[in-house]
């Protein structure tokens, strides 16, 4: 069979995307990272484990999110439809909880009780939190001291929810400082912890794993837009920082190669000034967190610091199936900067009466340049990854409001 | 006098293992973060390391993101960072170094990207010309190696592996088949620097890691005085000491001077300890 007629099929045995992807760790974590992926390839084919899934994403995530027809939106723009992908519907407010609850399914099964994770904006970090919280488990949370300023209040979500929010001050204190020291953390403990990584970032099988977990976006999605419109729509649309939201939209969407997707990166203060987190835009190839990805980085193999108004896409490094979509052309990335995202924040927010979150924003943003070079009958689904109340302090602080 | 091997052909670090264990004698193996806490005080430090009874060096490169350092060696990599201390830089160290030692083996110890980014072969050529003796790279497996270790062996540089308190006997062999100069055992799960480390633990893996290679073996991670360097010694042909000698270097941040001294009194303590045990 030709290459072009094989079903989409990534990451390989050895977790490669292509060249990227891969395990690239110390080694007192090549142990836990295999029982890692034997439990993971055993669960995803269990049964019991799925139904399991299946019945937490309704009953307790609130699944399936709405896609939503941004009407007013749309023909404001003069062109394309645009849907919305609503994961900002979703119980404690973005996609974030969809690989949450598989992985603290999988922890428990794999008799874990501990739990640590990293977060940027908070969101990980509070869905990750909630679900120690449901199913009893210790909960330990690694986050940049400048997240933390940024993202108070979903820190004393997390504390509610009982977990331990410790700030990390080392490089330059976001989120990948908060990823290298839940790394360090899961190599001191990993006996009783189980490490839930947000994004599809991370060594094998992280990557393919927290993948698997969000394509319920996309799979609702193609369903729900077959049903509103009686066909698949022409583009897809999503922010990437890690890149899980995109990726769960995107994938369950791969092999139908008509259809354009598109991944929007932070431009931050604008690419030509150095100041932003796009590294498949702007970056090289390296190794960073486990994995062979596009890094934001010197030309010593040094990771520079990240620039975005959005905790959440404020992230040197990239997942690599990401990286691997760019390389063989599947999908196109695109970079939107802060004052874009600002606007089309405001935008939905008074056209449609949806905050959006910031990173969400950057997808929006990129829906109106690109919706209007399209047809009133074509068809884009942007995913809202999230919702921006968490963002209304960021935001009032730009524009010189004290709330 | 830059060639990485000696006259009879084999490594310098091998050369220096088996002189050793001619004599009874176990190595000791310091760590410290080129270009902590100035990039000129490296040079000076690593003489003043032979001098106080080191073996081998370990030249640690700094790394924005060393995900398996503890708090010591972050601060001393951010340190050195300040300068901009780059992968060329230290093997520069190591070139000056050489002007005056030509029998002292040196390793690099360090996290891939650096050396990803300048390339695996330009990397090994340029190292054997600074006369670098052999490569840690804390974040790539063997599994993932194949590459790398062909480019290092072509220039003969040294490949160092870790082994961990988790790893299987199957890994402990597919990491003896890419390592070459010594294995290095972590005596903890945990980031460099930890403070419980299990003598008898670490006595019983060394003596079963010792069933499956003819390499030597250096045990590292929560060496942290001359007693804990006896005790591990005891099971080792070396002992690496890292995060203490780095802590002196911090508390000596006004002096270089002092740092070096400060450092080498704990060298010579560990080496009286050794050499008497």
């Amino acid at each position: 069979m030709a290459e072009s007629e094989t079903k989409y099929q990534q990451p390989n045995e050895k977790g490669h995307f292509g060249v990227y992807g891969g395990l690239f760790v110390a080694e007192t974590l090549m142990g836990p990272l295999a029982e890692l992926r034997i439990a993971y390839e055993k669960y995803m084919q269990d049964k019991d484990f799925l139904a399991e899934l299946d019945w937490e994403l309704q009953n307790y995530v609130g699944r399936p999110s709405p896609l939503y027809f941004a009407e007013r939106w749309s023909k404001e723009l003069g062109g394309a439809k645009i849907y919305l992908k609503r994961e900002d519907l979703n119980h404690t407010g973005a996609h974030k909880i969809n690989n949450t609850v598989g992985q603290a399914l999988l922890a428990k099964r794999m008799g874990k009780t501990r739990i640590i994770a990293e977060t940027g904006a908070g969101q990980h970090g509070v869905a990750t939190a909630t679900v120690a919280a449901r199913l009893g488990l210790e909960c330990v949370v690694y986050m940049g001291a400048v997240d933390i300023q940024r993202q108070a209040a979903n820190v004393y979500r997390m504390k509610l929810l009982g977990a331990k929010v410790v700030p990390v001050t080392a490089g330059s204190a976001t989120l990948k400082d908060a990823l290298n020291e839940a790394m360090r953390d899961w190599v001191t403990n990993i006996d009783d912890t189980f490490y839930i990584i947000g994004t599809v970032a991370g060594p094998h099988p992280y990557p393919a794993m927290v993948r698997d977990f969000q394509t319920v976006i996309g799979r609702e999605a193609r369903e729900q837009i077959l049903q509103h419109e009686g066909r698949l729509p022409d583009a897809l649309i999503a922010c990437v920082g890690g890149g899980s939201n995109a990726i769960g939209l995107f994938h369950p969407f791969l092999d139908d190669k008509d259809i354009a997707i598109y991944g929007v990166e932070a431009a931050g203060e604008g690419i030509e000034t150095g100041k932003h987190a796009a590294p498949l835009c702007a970056g090289k190839p390296g190794i960073l967190h486990g994995n062979r990805t596009y890094l934001v980085e010197d030309e010593n193999g040094q990771i520079i610091e990240t620039h975005s108004i959005s905790a959440g896409l404020d992230y040197p490094g990239v997942g690599p199936e990401h990286a691997w979509l760019k390389d063989i052309g599947r999908a196109k990335y695109v970079a939107i900067n802060d004052d874009e995202a600002l606007q089309a924040f405001h935008d939905l927010t008074r056209i449609e009466g949806i905050i959006p979150a910031l990173e969400s924003s950057h997808a929006l943003a990129y829906a109106t340049k690109l919706a209007p070079t399209m047809d009133k009958e074509q068809i884009i689904i942007v995913n809202l990854s999230g919702r921006g109340d968490k963002d209304i302090h960021t935001v009032a602080d730009i524009e010189g409001i004290t709330l | 006098m830059t060639g990485k091997v000696s006259r009879r052909g084999v490594s310098r670090i091998s050369a220096r293992f088996e002189l050793r264990a001619k004599e009874g004698r176990k190595l000791l193996i310091p760590y410290f973060t080129a270009g902590d806490p100035k990039p000129e005080n490296a040079v000076p430090m690593m003489h003043a390391m032979v001098k106080a009874g080191a073996d081998l060096i370990e030249l640690g490169v700094p790394f924005s993101d060393p995900m398996a350092e503890g708090p010591v060696i972050q601060k001393a990599m951010e340190r050195a960072l300040a300068f901009n201390v780059s992968l060329h830089d230290v093997m520069a160290m190591v070139a000056e170094f050489r002007q005056k030692d030509s029998e002292t083996p040196v390793i690099l110890m360090g996290y891939l990207n650096p050396v990803e980014v300048m390339g695996y072969t330009e990397f090994a050529k340029a190292a054997s010309k600074a006369g670098v003796d052999g490569l840690l790279t804390v974040d790539i497996p063997p599994e993932e190696a194949t590459d790398y270790v062909a480019a290092m062996k072509a220039e003969g540089i040294d490949r160092i592996f870790l082994i961990s308190p988790t790893t299987s006997e199957q890994r402990i062999k597919l990491i003896n088949d890419a390592s070459a100069g010594f294995l290095y055992y972590v005596s903890l799960k945990g980031v460099t620097g930890a403070g419980h480390l299990d003598v008898k633990a670490v006595q019983d893996r060394v003596s079963m890691i010792r069933t499956l290679t003819e390499l030597p073996v250096g045990v590292g991670f929560g060496i942290k005085d001359a007693d804990s360097a006896a005790s591990i010694a005891s099971a080792a042909d070396a002992v690496v000491v890292g995060s203490a000698i780095v802590k002196r270097i911090e508390e000596n941040l006004d002096s270089a001077d002092n740092g070096i001294k400060a450092v080498c009194e704990l060298l010579s303590e560990m080496r009286a300890a050794l050499d008497a045990s």
